[in-house]
């Protein structure tokens, strides 16, 4: 069981734990395709899922992972933009402590919100992506849609490729490969690519974090190739010129496929931007899981709100 | 009235002064130096403590007026005598800025009304801070401004930043600058590095500060303008202006103790209170901020002190506004932190932001006004924000024990502020 109240991020999770998490999602997997999708587990649990920016897949995903467990789940969408003087992270935290929620799923596009509304609740609260910061459950479900694949975390090589700068996805899989050991190859153009991107692991996990700025080099005899969004809003801050240049050398064809390993598997967060990062053809090609990923999402989340509510009973 | 300040160490480097006597205080000004026996007069025992002519934080947000919540002149001045500072020059960011005579009358009268230390007022440089055309730099002297700056903003504008270099000569007013590309710095809320990125936190780059450093440098050579850089904060600003005072060039620079005590490592948790600008910068800088400290480079120290109301500091730390507290905390971690000789002390606290602001006569000697610092280099003792004299509490130093303290501050020879005896 999860010693944390909270999850926050994978930067602070051991690779026990995320082995936990991850076997935990193995056994959930299966409640997924009963007939009666439904367990008891978390029956009388009261899980909110706070979204203070838009998302539909995390939040759907979220809200299914669980009433699979019979827990009570209630969505707010609250916007940012009426977020003023005096109505602060540290007002909708006591708001909901007092309504006596056992969990919050917060997503936020300010990073570290998750961390302070955790140490103002008594509610666990679990990231659901902080601004640039970290996006844990992505970064669990890819881990388990790898090792679904691969059968193993360990000596991979995966390929990020895309808006790194800006990508709380990136950094949460980071720290979660290079923790076993995998090789992760950061690609972005110069523009994407935050400043000492390649100490964003500490000096134990560094030797497996690479970074550069050739596709080629990052796809080359590539396990995994995990695609990032790219937003339209940073062509008018001039990180890249067009699309159709960004295209060219970030984009993910079929020729460029062919350079990974016969047997490479291609993932992407969503949703994805056709033509912009990837090719049609690749989106829905033989080496796509990005189907298995959205599966693996309801397990993954499944176990998390498992693993911080159900273990601890009645009290925390 | 009267006051004996009896048996301190007396120093005062402007006058090479060194040695243990008393001091009679007549009228708010020092009368005599040397044996006094005293009959009838108030006595002030400074024995095993240094009497160092008065401290003067030459940068702080009063915040009066405009944002009356955070901050008064009143309690601004009130922080300052707690924190040893018998004079403040004052940031002309209020709301409206300072940038005209009737505005800096209104600081001057206040100030004497409420402030238990001097308020020197900063006029802006442009009109309503906008960077777009000059102030009335002249008026706002002739009604007592020290200086002139943007503070809180640069001016980006160079050819506006040259005429003030040149206009603000007519006065021989220092030109502060915020140095700060507002380009390189877009959305930034931290310094640009490691901890920026691994905290997926927009970052400011040491580049925003020393590129406008060094145009301003070029600036201030072709015009002979009086340029002080505030709270420098980054390695390469401290090797330039080391390189242009070297080079005769008419520069003084200070810094904030929170860029020589914290680094960028201080956001990990998010803190706002860790959230100013510039931003805490990496140790490499903090390294060459402390060099340029004890080398001379940096001319004074100065607080920044940036009060804010505690429910805009309590958003996400993206929104949070930049800034903290300063005054209360600025000569304790001076002292623990840095351990100068006592001479250098006194003279980055005072003598030379005395020098830069030209705020005369300034000193200990007879005939000077009675402001005086009295200093205990070794008391111990621990920082409560929870008793600060300030309106606002946002200061990452909470519960910090530090070494040495400013024990009383004399203001006209009135003891405006004293510690408890140990």
């Amino acid at each position: 069981m999860l010693t944390h109240k909270d999850l926050l991020g994978i930067a602070t999770l051991s690779r026990e734990e995320i082995v936990e998490i991850l076997d935990t999602a193995d056994s959930f997997q299966e409640v997924s395709s009963r007939p009666i999708k439904k367990v008891p587990t978390l029956r009388g649990k009261t899980v909110i899922n706070l979204f203070f920016e838009a998302s539909t897949r995390t939040r759907t995903s979220f809200e299914i992972a669980g009433k699979r467990l019979s827990a009570d789940v209630v969505n707010i969408s609250a916007s940012t933009s009426s977020v003023s003087k005096g109505e602060t992270l540290i007002d909708t935290a006591r708001t909901l402590d007092a309504m006596a929620a056992d969990c919050v799923v917060v997503r936020h596009a300010s990073s570290g919100a998750p961390k302070t509304l955790a140490g103002l609740t008594k509610a666990s609260i679990v990231n659901g992506g902080d601004g640039a910061h970290e996006h844990p459950t992505q970064a669990l479900l890819d881990a388990f849609t790898i090792r679904q694949r691969k059968k193993r975390l360990n000596d991979l090589k995966v390929a990020i490729i895309g808006d790194i700068a800006h990508s709380r996805v990136a950094r949460s899989n980071v720290h979660l490969l290079t923790k076993f050991g995998s090789h992760v190859w950061l690609c972005s153009a110069p523009t994407l690519m935050p400043v000492e991107a390649k100490n964003l692991v500490g000096p134990e996990n560094s030797q497996y974090l690479h970074v550069t700025h050739s596709m080629d080099e990052a796809i080359k005899d590539a396990d995994v190739i995990m695609m990032l969004r790219v937003q339209f809003e940073r062509m008018s801050e001039s990180f890249f010129p067009s699309v159709r240049e960004y295209f060219r050398y970030w984009g993910l064809t079929r020729q460029r496929v062919e350079k990974a390993k016969p047997d490479v598997i291609i993932m992407h967060p969503g949703p994805i931007n056709r033509g912009v990062e990837i090719a049609t053809d690749v989106a829905d090609g033989p080496y796509s899981v990005i189907l298995d990923q959205v599966t693996a999402g309801v397990a993954v989340r499944m176990s998390v709100l498992y693993l911080l509510l159900g273990s601890h009973g009645s009290t925390d | 009235m009267d006051l004996l300040i009896r048996n301190g160490r007396l120093v005062d480097p402007g006058r090479k002064i060194d040695t243990v006597t008393d001091i009679l205080v007549r009228d708010g000004k020092i009368r005599k130096i040397g044996q006094v026996d005293s009959q009838d007069i108030p006595v002030f025992d400074a024995a095993k403590l240094i009497v160092a002519p008065g401290f003067f934080d030459i940068h702080v947000h009063l915040r009066e007026p405009g944002t009356e919540e955070a901050e008064t002149i009143a309690t601004g001045g009130q922080a300052a005598v707690a924190g040893g500072f018998t004079a403040v020059a004052a940031m002309p960011n209020t709301k409206p800025p300072n940038d005209n005579p009737s505005m800096t009358h209104y600081i001057v009268s206040e100030a004497k009304r409420s402030s238990p230390a001097r308020v020197f007022p900063i006029g802006a440089i442009s009109k309503d801070q906008k960077g777009e055309t000059l102030a009335e730099i002249g008026e706002m002297y002739e009604a007592g401004i020290v200086g002139i700056s943007d503070d809180g903003k640069p001016v980006m504008d160079a050819q506006l930043f040259r005429r003030a270099l040149e206009y603000a000569q007519l006065f021989d007013l220092p030109v502060i600058q915020h140095c700060e590309d507002l380009h390189l710095s877009k959305g930034g809320v931290m310094h640009e590095g490691v901890h920026s990125t691994r905290l997926g936190l927009k970052g400011i780059p040491a580049a925003a500060e020393s590129t406008m450093v060094s145009r301003d440098l070029i600036l201030s050579q072709m015009t002979g303008g009086k340029y002080h850089v505030a709270h420098l904060s980054t390695r390469q600003a401290v090797e330039m202006v080391r390189q242009a005072k070297a080079s005769g060039i008419r520069i003084s620079a200070e810094v904030t103790p929170h860029h020589f005590t914290l680094t960028d490592a201080a956001v990990a948790e998010y803190d706002t209170n860790a959230k100013m600008n510039p931003p805490l910068r990496s140790e490499d800088d903090v390294a060459a901020v402390v060099a340029g400290i004890r080398d001379g480079t940096i001319d004074a120290i100065a607080s920044d002190h940036a009060p804010h109301h505690i429910n805009l500091k309590m958003l996400e730390f993206d929104r949070a506004p930049f800034g903290i507290t300063g005054l209360e905390t600025a000569v304790g971690l001076a002292f623990t932190r840095l351990q100068l000789p006592i001479e250098r002390m006194i003279d980055m606290f005072s003598l030379n932001p005395q020098k830069i602001m030209k705020v005369a006569p300034w000193g200990i000697f007879e005939g000077s006004p009675a402001d005086l610092t009295i200093l205990d280099p070794a008391r111990k003792w621990t920082f409560d924000v929870v008793k600060t004299r300030s309106k606002s509490r946002n200061s990452p130093f909470h519960g910090w024990e530090l070494t040495g303290k400013a024990v009383a501050t004399i203001v006209g020879g009135k003891v405006v502020h004293e510690e408890k005896r140990l």
